[in-house]
């Protein structure tokens, strides 16, 4: 395996306004390593509209275009349509949305720029909940978890979304989970991502430490954990069909291992982590049956 | 060069001639023949234009913002429901400053479900700070696109171009299509002083405390004071190099007038054949056709209503529980005025694509004529209750 270095340039600068231990910030720090200066944002309500700071200033040293909230992958393909109709082609357009902006209110027009194979790149940096106005559920919530439109003593009671299976169903070039706890692995996808034309779309495993009430210093621990519990599985899909396992788990850790260091799982009973571990087998069997058939 | 063609297809030739370079649509009737035709045009060649197939009309204005911000010349067209749906993004727009050019054909909002004309629609974005031009006939809508093009690129404002459904979209005018050189040295190349550029990166729209929201407020106030300037200025202009001058509002035997009846689209132009049968009966009446509504032509209205003896409005909309709408608006221009000034009669027709007949119009005037003063604020003409 040839060594992988990361880009040294900072494209962002220190002083944004993200949380401390925020995944998010540290997903936009390496996507604009790789892409480099000729790169343009579009990005939706988000926790992003306020990290990047107020008017006039800027932590990005890139094009960057505030958009409605669930326009982000519209407004990324009018950009590069923009570009191409006055010649400039050698620019990437990146929408940079949140999980609400995505699998939620986001959703039809990413559909739409997918089916049209629109040549930009998607990111959805997953924090699992509305975060920016205050903790409220999304359909990337996971199972189990509380927030604050889901009290404890009701917790979200549906699985996450499987956006990156709604994505492949529409045969795109390229879609990826990934997390922040992996970098080698992040930037080879957003090299890829850059190399490729059409859609793309990596679904990044963001955690919140302000959303999911626990010490910043775990946001890097929990990532990890949740891809060594198979919790959130780091896999890509090309064309919609060939399926490749990116970080296998052989070993995998009891799902608690994950639950138990956040504050929003903290109501859960011996009986919910049963349930929780059930699931996360029964969707890694899936995805293993998968991996090898479509290869 | 001459051609007899569809109020929609004006829309279309109008975009070509702009040599847009960007256009994202969804189809909505009695749109779809101005998206069926540019798509004709950009996939033969004629036009030289990226044309996103959207999957919303909310995406349409999107992606026409995305593609205005990234500097290129964007269009969009639609109507009624769709305009509706895209209303969050009218607001983007504008509030980006983006001069972004809209076809909107004037079809009526449901339930229940229907795809006739009025104003409903167009008058519900009335607030988003885009400027609204109403048209008469199809030539006018042609002329609108581009003159809209010089406009709003000189004041960073959008333009929604408006046609009533069927009786202008759907019907067949002669329509002098200019010649697309004679075109290009009225409108020159979109060059914006600011946009989406990777040599000077920026971010746009960024949040914005109270501390400076209003001064971004006050300064699209600004650019709509001086659109009124721009779009006499460029009427003229265009006059001069095609032979047919625009303003904001159009009078038509208005000079010894005692009754001025005030319409807009459409209606106007029918108006004017009332206005010619009144005035051999001798009736001294005149018309004011309202042609742009963003921004409000007050002192002109004004100038042309002070000291008359009546004034009578047909609104082809209605803001629920008040008025009709440009009835409203011509009232409140009116009220610190220091004239006379005159009773102002005030009907509703034509709703959900109603004919508004010559005889409809002939009645509404005859009876302003024979009252001193209106018996309510709304008067509705036509209803079958």
């Amino acid at each position: 395996m040839s060594k992988l270095t990361i880009p040294q340039e900072e494209i962002m600068s220190s002083g944004h306004l993200a949380c401390q231990g925020c995944a998010g910030a540290l997903a936009m720090r390496y996507m604009l390593k790789v892409f480099g200066k000729k790169t343009m944002l579009a990005v939706p309500a988000c926790c992003w509209s306020v990290i990047d700071g107020p008017w006039p200033y800027s932590a990005v040293s890139v094009p960057l275009f505030h958009t409605a909230f669930e326009t982000a992958a519209i407004t990324a393909s009018g950009l590069k349509a923009g570009l191409v109709a006055q010649g400039i082609n050698d620019v990437n357009v990146v929408a940079w949305a949140g999980d609400g902006g995505t699998f939620d209110i986001g959703f039809q027009a990413i559909s739409g720029a997918a089916e049209r194979n629109d040549d930009i790149l998607y990111v959805v940096y997953d924090n699992e909940a509305y975060m920016n106005t205050g903790i409220q559920r999304s359909s990337a919530t996971p199972y189990g978890a509380w927030t604050t439109t889901t009290p404890a003593n009701h917790p979200k009671d549906r699985p996450k979304k499987d956006l990156v299976e709604i994505i492949a169903a529409h045969r795109v070039p390229f879609v990826a989970t990934a997390s922040v706890a992996y970098p080698e692995d992040l930037i080879k996808k957003f090299e890829k991502a850059k190399n490729t034309k059409g859609f793309k779309l990596i679904h990044i495993f963001a955690p919140c430490p302000t959303g999911w009430k626990m010490a910043p210093e775990l946001s890097i621990e929990s990532a990890r954990l949740a891809v060594q519990t198979r919790v959130f599985p780091v896999y890509e899909v090309e064309n919609g069909v060939h399926y490749k396992l990116n970080i296998n788990v052989k070993n995998p850790k009891p799902v608690g291992e994950y639950l138990k260091i956040q504050g929003r799982f903290r109501h859960l009973k011996e009986d919910d982590y049963k349930v929780i571990q059930e699931n996360v087998d029964r969707e890694w069997e899936l995805l293993m049956r998968k991996v090898e058939t479509f290869k | 060069m001459k051609k007899v063609i569809l109020g929609d297809h004006a829309v279309s030739y109008g975009a070509l001639l702009s040599r847009v370079q960007t256009i994202a649509a969804y189809p909505i009737t009695p749109q779809t023949l101005i998206v069926e035709r540019l798509s004709e045009m950009t996939a033969n060649g004629e036009l030289d234009a990226i044309f996103t197939k959207v999957e919303s009309e909310h995406s349409a204005m999107a992606s026409t913002v995305g593609s205005s911000a990234a500097g290129a010349r964007a269009f969009t067209a639609t109507s009624a429901q769709g305009l509706a749906l895209m209303h969050e993004m009218l607001h983007w727009a504008a509030g980006a400053r983006l001069p972004i050019v809209m076809a909107n054909v004037n079809r009526a909002m449901a339930p229940g479900w229907t795809i006739w004309t009025d104003q409903n629609d167009s008058l519900s974005a009335r607030d988003v700070g885009w400027m609204q031009v109403y048209c008469q006939n199809n030539q006018e809508v042609l002329d609108s696109i581009i003159l809209g093009y010089k406009v709003s690129e000189q004041v960073d404002l959008p333009t929604m171009v408006i046609l009533d459904a069927f009786v202008l979209s759907h019907t067949a005018e002669g329509v002098d299509i200019p010649d697309i050189k004679k075109v290009d040295e009225f409108l020159p190349p979109y060059k914006p002083e600011i946009k989406m550029d990777i040599n000077d990166p920026r971010s746009f729209g960024a949040l914005t405390s109270p501390d400076v929201y209003m001064e971004f407020r006050y300064k699209m106030q600004q650019a709509m004071d001086k659109a009124k300037k721009v779009i006499v200025e460029e009427g003229k202009k265009f006059g001069e190099m095609f032979g047919r001058e625009y303003g904001l509002i159009e009078e038509y035997k208005t000079e010894d007038a005692d009754t001025i009846l005030i319409a807009s689209a459409t209606v106007a132009s029918t108006a004017r054949a009332v206005i010619d049968e009144l005035r051999e009966k001798g009736e001294k009446v005149g018309l004011v056709r309202i042609r742009v509504f963003r921004p409000f032509p007050t002192e002109e209205i004004i100038k042309v209503l002070e000291g008359r003896k009546k004034v009578v409005v047909i609104d082809r909309n209605i803001s629920f529980g008040k008025t009709g709408i440009f009835f409203d608006e011509v009232k409140g221009a009116f009220y610190n005025s220091k004239g006379n000034k005159p009773p102002m009669f005030g009907y509703i027709a034509g709703l959900g694509g109603r004919d508004v007949t010559p005889k409809v119009i002939r009645e509404i005037v005859e009876d302003a004529l024979n009252k001193d003063k209106p018996e309510s604020e709304i008067i509705w003409k036509g209803v079958k209750l």
